[in-house]
């Protein structure tokens, strides 16, 4: 069971809604496809990025992953901590493994993710 | 067959076992229209006639002459142990390590050579090794784009030109741009990257600058203000490449000392034969911030399920076998072996003998100076150099022509890798190792001085005007004669002879 | 990072001990530099480890006997072609006229290796069916790249500025999409049929004005001979496009199939797979390129060229403007490519026909006795290599191909490919080559069943493999979370330089 007050994108990547600030994170399912996480590039603070853009990369020993937008914005704020450890998407990818705030332009956008069930089913059938 | 076990009875059991009548079958799925039938080649040989082949072939070669030539290639002492270890099937048999248990060995010894360039160069990221130092300077220069998302790196004219030919190669196939800085014309800097051109090709907003890149020393031997160079760099937001001699590192500043973000260069003074052009040893360093897109294979330290200490490549994720299309680079197999040859090398040498070889070379080096001054060969440029540098010979083609006749491999005639410089148009490139002798350099400047003597002579007496230009270089005498012009040529193709 | 417990060995730098080795060069006068400004000299010196000559020795000796090696074992790595490496070519390639000759010497000094490396490009380019061949490129991958970066200067000098993509099957080796974005082009990635072959109509739906060229591996990495080939590079040059061949798997074919002849308009060659120059623990090889008519003015120069009077020369600077320019300093990885010409020459026509045809026979071989072992995806014969699968045992037991593989180590044996071709899953990619005995391959087989029987009844010894060699499964996530690239600097001062 996912969290339930969350949206998430065919990706593999989560949404938490609070105002016009998006906070955005991978799933556990995405976490572990990809195995131990090693490495995670963010973009900077400042830039603006387009929904579903290939804003950054997750990284782990034997794969790697672009992290997309899931809504378009200007990136206010990004996790710290992931740099010295990245192994925080593994262990709590829903909590403490966020990796960054989007200040939302258009916020009909939220309209475009999936809820819990939607991204429940598309796990189940991948 | 020459090296398989096949015997006829295994074939005829491998066959029996599949299920068909011939061999033939198994090709089968080959259309009709594309079946080649068999090669025109030679028919085989024994090893007894191959060697003797071989031997023939080898023998055509003339590497009996005093040789002054470097200019990116350098005759070096190697001690037989390197070879003795090399030989070990264990080693120059072993693949890839990506079996990490069954590879230690290839681990460490990689891990090590990374550790021991460390030290060389001051940076403390090395890959496993690049092609050469061409490839590995054009790779560098690709780095500094990726790293600051510019699209124009700058090249002094010191870099070797073969070097920076690879290097615009390289950028053939992207958008980036490569622009040469020039050289100091005159004055005690002559021949040096002209840092006042260098600084004016930054003001350029349209065109923000990711790399600069120099050699040290350059490719006319000079030692160049490294540290100055950088703080150019920097200050205009790019990254500084260090283009490197591994042997010169003994004693010579490091890139991480005067504060190159990226070092590149060939570690074939290391250990490993002049073998016409390769295999060489493409060496890349950087500092550790740019770890991630630096290309080539890394081995780092770890440890196994019960806890012994072992290596493994690692930061995989940024190889071709991963990124696929968004890899930094497409490099897979590199140039192990000669790092391990590099490796060996250095821990047969030491410290000391490594800073022996260095400055051993330095001291013949101005003994060839002395020699070639006095024989009517003045160096070109006065700033220092360690252990090459060019010289002034009026007729340098037909002179270093002559020379081959009297044994003498007298360096580089400049204008045949520089055509375009006419400040290089009559002068060679020659270099000094530990291996050059005083009697070499005997054998050299006296010869020299009579070519000189006769060939100012024969102008006097043929009233032939010598000059800065190209001379007419018309050969006198017998020897072994020029390369044969172009337009007498045939190309292979088709069936081999 | 530092490592508690156990080491195999140390490493050269803690062997080192102040005032050990030395005798290797005479010592230089003391003041050999100081005529150099002391701005130019480094601070101080490295601190690279002295040791003695029977140290060092050890070391290495000690360090090459944790190593498998084709000379220690077989080594079924699909893709890979590891033969056995002759040892007449390490002999030939350490000749003095070859070792010590200097890449910038006149022609006139070099003609032995100017001949050898003529004579070389001639044989590779009847082999592979193509008008001429360059040495130069220094691994198959650098092959990809000359060959793209002339296929892209082929269509600009037709004024065709419009071809940026590059189709490669999803099979291909990771090296071909990231050559084309090396090259500046997109990569296109096209499914494959379900018979494994290349689907030619998502090729013939994804060609058109803006493709450069297609990049197909023929036998394909599943190790089958594209039965589709003809009609593919039909579409490929009615499109207006290039077919580039990736000749990895050239074993198989030798003279039973010409690249060239069939329409391929470029291709490399791994002369570290097909023509046995040794691995090295990864390189040095060589990936000479062969192109036919189209691309001849392109070859990166200078070109090795023969004369009326039959003598050799490299080609002048400016002789060939077309070129794509060098691609390294020097003419090539000579060294290597003189192991190439003594195997093509050991061998002649007839050996390599036979090399072939040895290489696939085997590999059938080992299929047909695997095919109650492991899921074999494609029944039909293979050609050099073949893809089986752990995928039924994976569900039937839990236990993957990696687990297979770290057990194979315990019975003996090199692991084969794993997990590529990325289209089959829980791949393994299995090449005999033709130099192993049927003894050995029969013992491959029944170590192999032996592991499938063990998984049923004992997965846990295959899900902690390896048991017996020097190491075990290491943490790849340690060593990339954590990198530890470099052997901290030696801190201590180093022995005074005995003067």
């Amino acid at each position: 069971m996912v969290p339930q007050d969350l949206r998430y994108t065919k990706e593999h990547e989560w949404v938490r809604i609070e105002g016009d600030i998006a906070t955005v994170g991978i799933t556990a399912y995405a976490a572990e496809q990809l195995g131990d996480i090693v490495f995670v590039e963010l973009p900077e603070i400042g830039r603006t990025v387009a929904q579903f853009a290939a804003v950054g990369v997750i990284e782990s020993v034997k794969a790697v992953s672009d992290l997309f937008a899931p809504v378009g914005g200007d990136v206010v704020e990004s996790n710290a901590e992931l740099s010295s450890a990245p192994e925080l998407l593994n262990s709590d990818p829903f909590g403490k493994g966020w990796m960054l705030r989007i200040k939302v332009t258009d916020a009909a956008q939220f309209g475009g993710l999936l809820d819990p069930a939607a991204y429940e089913a598309l796990t189940a059938e991948g | 067959m020459a090296y398989g076990s096949h015997t006829t009875e295994d074939r005829a059991r491998m066959l029996r076992t599949i299920g068909v009548g011939s061999v033939d079958d198994l090709f089968a799925d080959i259309p009709a229209s594309l079946r080649s039938s068999g090669l025109d080649l030679p028919a085989p040989e024994s090893e007894a006639e191959l060697s003797t082949r071989l031997l023939r072939l080898a023998e055509r070669n003339r590497v009996d002459l005093i040789s002054f030539l470097g200019a990116g290639a350098y005759r070096h002492f190697t001690p037989p142990v390197v070879d003795q270890l090399l030989l070990r099937g264990e080693f120059y048999t072993a693949y890839t390590p990506y079996q990490p248990e069954i590879s230690q060995g290839t681990l460490q010894t990689i891990y090590e050579y990374q550790s021991l360039m460390a030290e060389l160069t001051g940076l403390d990221v090395v890959s496993a090794s690049h092609y050469d130092g061409a490839t590995a300077t054009a790779e560098a220069a690709l780095m500094t784009c990726r790293a600051t998302r510019r699209e124009r790196v700058l090249v002094s004219a010191g870099v070797h030109p073969h070097y920076r030919e690879t290097l615009r190669t390289y950028f053939g196939g992207t958008s980036l741009v490569a622009d040469e800085i020039p050289l100091v014309t005159d004055g005690p800097a002559a021949g040096t990257t002209d840092m006042i051109a260098l600084e004016r090709m930054f003001a350029d907003p349209e065109l923000p600058v990711a790399g600069v890149v120099v050699a040290n020393p350059s490719f006319l031997g000079l030692l160049e203000p490294m540290a100055e160079i950088g703080r150019l760099a920097h200050g205009a937001g790019a990254l500084f490449v260090s283009v490197v001699e591994p042997v010169s590192l003994a004693v010579l500043a490091t890139p991480g000392e005067y504060g190159a973000d990226i070092a590149a260069g060939d570690g074939q003074p290391l250990g490993i034969p002049l073998a016409y052009g390769g295999p060489y040893l493409g060496i890349l360093a950087c500092r550790e911030a740019l770890v991630r897109g630096i290309p080539g294979r890394l081995v780092g330290m770890t440890a196994d399920v019960d806890g012994r200490r072992a290596f493994v490549m690692t930061l995989r994720a940024r190889e071709q076998d991963i990124r696929r299309e968004k890899a930094s680079s497409n490099i897979c197999t590199n140039q192990a072996l000669c790092a391990l040859a590099a490796s060996i090398y250095l821990a047969a040498l030491g410290p000391h003998g490594l800073r022996d070889v260095a400055a051993l070379g330095a001291a013949r080096a101005a003994e060839l100076e002395t020699a070639l001054a006095a024989a009517g060969a003045p160096r070109l440029h006065s700033g220092p150099y360690l252990n090459e540098f060019a010289v002034r010979v009026p007729n340098a083609k037909a002179i270093h022509s002559r020379l081959i006749g009297r044994g003498i491999l007298a360096g580089l005639l400049l204008a045949r890798v520089l055509p375009d410089d006419p400040s290089l148009a009559d002068s060679l490139l020659v270099c000094a190792t530990e291996v050059t002798t005083p009697e070499d350099i005997g054998v050299f400047g006296a010869a020299l001085g009579e070519e000189l003597i006769g060939a100012a002579g024969r102008a006097g007496a043929g009233r032939v005007r010598a000059g800065r230009g190209r001379a007419a270089g018309r050969q006198h005498g017998s020897g072994p004669s020029d390369v044969a012009g172009p337009g007498s040529t045939a190309q292979p193709g088709g069936a081999a002879r | 990072m530092t490592v508690a417990g156990d080491r195999l060995g140390p490493t050269i730098f803690e062997r080192s001990r102040p005032g050990r080795g030395g005798g290797k060069v005479p010592h230089p006068p003391k003041d050999a530099l100081a005529r150099i400004p002391a701005g130019y000299l480094r601070a101080e010196g490295p601190r690279l480890p002295e040791v003695s000559e029977p140290e060092l020795t050890r070391h290495y000796v000690n360090l090459s006997q944790l190593n498998y090696a084709v000379d220690t074992g077989f080594y079924p790595l699909g893709s890979c072609t590891m033969k056995y490496n002759p040892k007449i070519d390490e002999w030939a390639a350490r000749l003095t006229g070859f070792a010590a000759l200097h890449p910038l010497v006149p022609d006139a000094l070099s003609q032995g290796t100017l001949q050898l490396l003529w004579e070389l490009e001639a044989a590779l380019a009847e082999i592979g069916g193509m008008k001429a061949v360059t040495l130069q490129p220094a691994a198959g991958a650098q092959g990809e790249l000359t060959g793209i970066l002339m296929v892209r200067a082929y269509h600009r000098s037709r004024g065709d500025a419009d071809r940026t993509e590059v189709l490669v099957p999803d099979s291909a080796h990771g090296t071909n999409p990231a050559t084309a974005s090396m090259a500046g082009f997109r990569t296109v990635s096209i499914p494959s049929a379900p018979d494994g072959g290349v689907d030619v109509e998502a090729f013939r739906s994804a060609l058109g004005p803006r493709t450069a060229a297609v990049m197909i591996t023929n036998p394909s990495t599943l190790g089958l001979f594209e039965a589709r080939l003809c009609e593919l590079l039909d579409a490929v040059h009615e499109a207006g496009a290039l077919a580039y061949m990736d000749g990895a798997n050239l074993n198989a074919i030798m003279g039973r199939f010409k690249p060239g002849e069939a329409g391929f308009d470029v291709m490399h060659i791994n002369v570290h797979k097909t023509f046995s120059t040794p691995h090295g623990g990864g390189g040095p090889g060589a990936g000479p390129v062969g192109v036919g008519e189209k691309l001849l003015p392109f070859l990166p120069s200078p070109r090795v060229l023969r004369s009326l009077d039959g003598s050799y020369r490299l080609e002048e600077p400016g002789e060939r403007p077309a070129s794509i320019g060098r691609v390294r300093a020097f003419v090539g990885n000579t060294g290597v490519l003189v192991r190439a010409y003594a195997y093509i020459r050991a061998h002649g026509a007839a050996g390599l026909c036979e090399v072939s045809e040895d290489a696939v026979l085997a590999a059938n071989y080992l299929k047909a006795r695997l095919s109650d072992v492991l899921d074999v995806p494609f029944s039909r014969p293979c050609m050099h290599e073949f893809v089986a699968s752990s995928a039924t045992l994976k569900l039937q037991t839990g236990i993957r191909t990696l687990d297979v593989a770290k057990r194979l180590i315990d019975y003996g044996f090199h692991p084969p490919t794993v997990y590529f071709p990325l289209t089959v899953e829980e791949a393994l990619l299995i090449e005999p080559t033709e130099t192993e005995s049927i003894e050995t391959l029969d013992a491959f087989v029944e170590a192999l069943r032996g592991i499938v029987a063990e998984a049923h009844t004992d997965p846990e010894i295959l899900q902690s493999a390896p048991h017996g060699s020097p190491v075990r499964r290491l943490d790849e996530t340690m060593a990339a979370r954590q990198p530890n690239l470099r052997w901290k600097a030696m801190t201590g001062s180093l022995a005074p330089c005995p003067d």
